[in-house]
């Protein structure tokens, strides 16, 4: 069977990445509403005629926001801190990575 | 039901001597304000509805800039962290908002039907979701509560008011915390330092965590590099050449091979915990990406064990072997 015959995809699906970040992309999907260019503080995205465009990719924080806020699951992202006290105390302590809060930074 | 509170905009002595401590770390989970549904002037039914966190500073900034409106404010238990933060961490969220939007009985209380977010409270919240569940519409507001009366004119943000910045005063602003979080570290490493290797051993300390956590983020944006870890070496070494230059001009350091030896075991032993620090603020801003960090911690925590193994080998090698026309 082929698996790709079971999406309503394009086979090829455009995929828009960097080597900065875990952002990707895929303006085929964009519906063009401009929540991720509302909800994005580096200005990442940018609105253009059919499609949001990729503005500055490098700007991602890898906040999530705009994953979160897409309402056609064009945005993908590996969200988390940015926060090496986190990571290092993480790897130290043998936890998963800790987010902000009373377990990590809290006294 | 909750009762609805009342607030104000004004700010008094107390939020003030509250604001102060939490920039100085004191009680860091201490500064709430109690979550529920808050009426600021004389609301109707049609008036503006804001959220924010429970962390009295956002709940602060959020009312003081609402100064001379009528309206609501939802305030959201996000155990007393800042909207960003929690937002990131999933408590300022989309589960939340409609648990506390229930809660409050908010719809029979208003008619008209949008919530405005502060703009950095989207990574916790799926906006339409909370419209499908909760009936209510989020519209994103400004990242700055000091932007919102412009943001009102028209609902409409600017780039400018959707963009984080981080000016001086914001890096600034930091500081205390981080010279409060390292206070127990420094004063025993002053005094072991003055055993080790005198008034200039006491002095490296002190010059490391001045570069460290006070130069480091006033400089940031002007340092070249991209990357903190880096940024924080070339700093660390400009600290080490300070020192080496002290060392020279008061303690009679003269630049001989052993003199030579001492100045670049001094640089590397001093850079990597400058660059340290400089990591570690990697949490503080608001520009840093976690695949970024983890880049960074495997490529330069390397790196500076090596430059500290090294720098302690040299400085063995010096006390150790009698070098002609020592210091």
């Amino acid at each position: 069977m082929n698996l790709m015959q079971i999406t309503d995809e394009p086979v090829s699906l455009e995929i828009i990445t960097n080597k900065m970040n875990t952002l990707r992309y895929y303006p085929q999907r964009c519906i063009n509403c401009g929540m991720c260019t509302k909800v994005c503080p580096h200005g990442v995205f940018a609105t253009d005629d059919a499609k949001v465009k990729v503005a500055d990719h490098t700007g991602c924080i890898e906040c999530g926001a705009c994953k979160l806020n897409c309402p056609a699951a064009a945005i993908e992202v590996d969200s988390g801190v940015g926060c090496a006290a986190a990571m290092i105390r993480a790897a130290l302590t043998g936890k998963k990575e800790p987010v902000c809060g009373p377990d990590c930074c809290g006294t | 039901m909750s009762e609805i509170m009342v607030t104000t905009s004004e700010l008094t002595s107390i939020n003030r001597r509250d604001h102060m401590l939490a920039r100085l770390g004191w009680d860091r989970l201490g500064h709430r304000v109690q979550p529920g549904l808050y009426r600021l002037g004389d609301p109707t039914p049609n008036s503006h509805i804001f959220v924010t966190s429970n962390y009295s500073l956002s709940f602060d900034a959020l009312r003081s800039a609402l100064q001379g409106m009528d309206a609501y404010i939802l305030v959201l238990d996000t155990k007393g962290i800042n909207v960003w933060c929690a937002a990131v961490k999933g408590t300022f969220g989309t589960e939340e908002i409609i648990e506390r939007i229930e809660e409050t009985r908010l719809r029979e209380l208003v008619q008209q039907r949008t919530i405005i977010l502060p703009q950095l409270g989207a990574p916790g919240v799926n906006a339409h979701e909370v419209r499908r569940r909760s009936g209510f519409k989020v519209e994103y507001g400004p990242v700055l509560a000091s932007d919102i009366k412009g943001y009102m004119k028209g609902h409409e943000a600017t780039t400018e008011m959707r963009s984080v910045r981080f000016p001086l005063r914001d890096r600034m602003v930091l500081v205390p915390v981080d010279i409060v979080n390292y206070w127990r570290y420094l004063l025993p490493a002053v005094l072991l330092m003055y055993i080790l290797g005198g008034v200039m051993g006491a002095l490296a300390v002190l010059i490391i965590t001045s570069f460290g956590l006070v130069l480091f983020p006033m400089l940031l944006p002007y340092l070249p590099t991209r990357q903190f870890s880096s940024k924080g070496l070339i700093l660390g070494i400009i600290g080490g050449l300070l020192l080496v230059y002290l060392q020279t001009w008061q303690a009679g350091l003269t630049l001989n091979t052993a003199g030579v030896i001492t100045a670049l075991a001094e640089v590397l032993l001093m850079a990597p915990p400058v660059a340290y620090m400089a990591l570690n603020f990697t949490g503080s801003s608001p520009i840093a990406s976690r695949t970024g960090v983890k880049r960074e911690i495997f490529r330069y925590i390397p790196t500076f064990a090596v430059m500290l193994v090294v720098g302690t080998i040299l400085t063995v090698i010096v006390a150790l072997i009698p070098f002609g026309g020592s210091l």
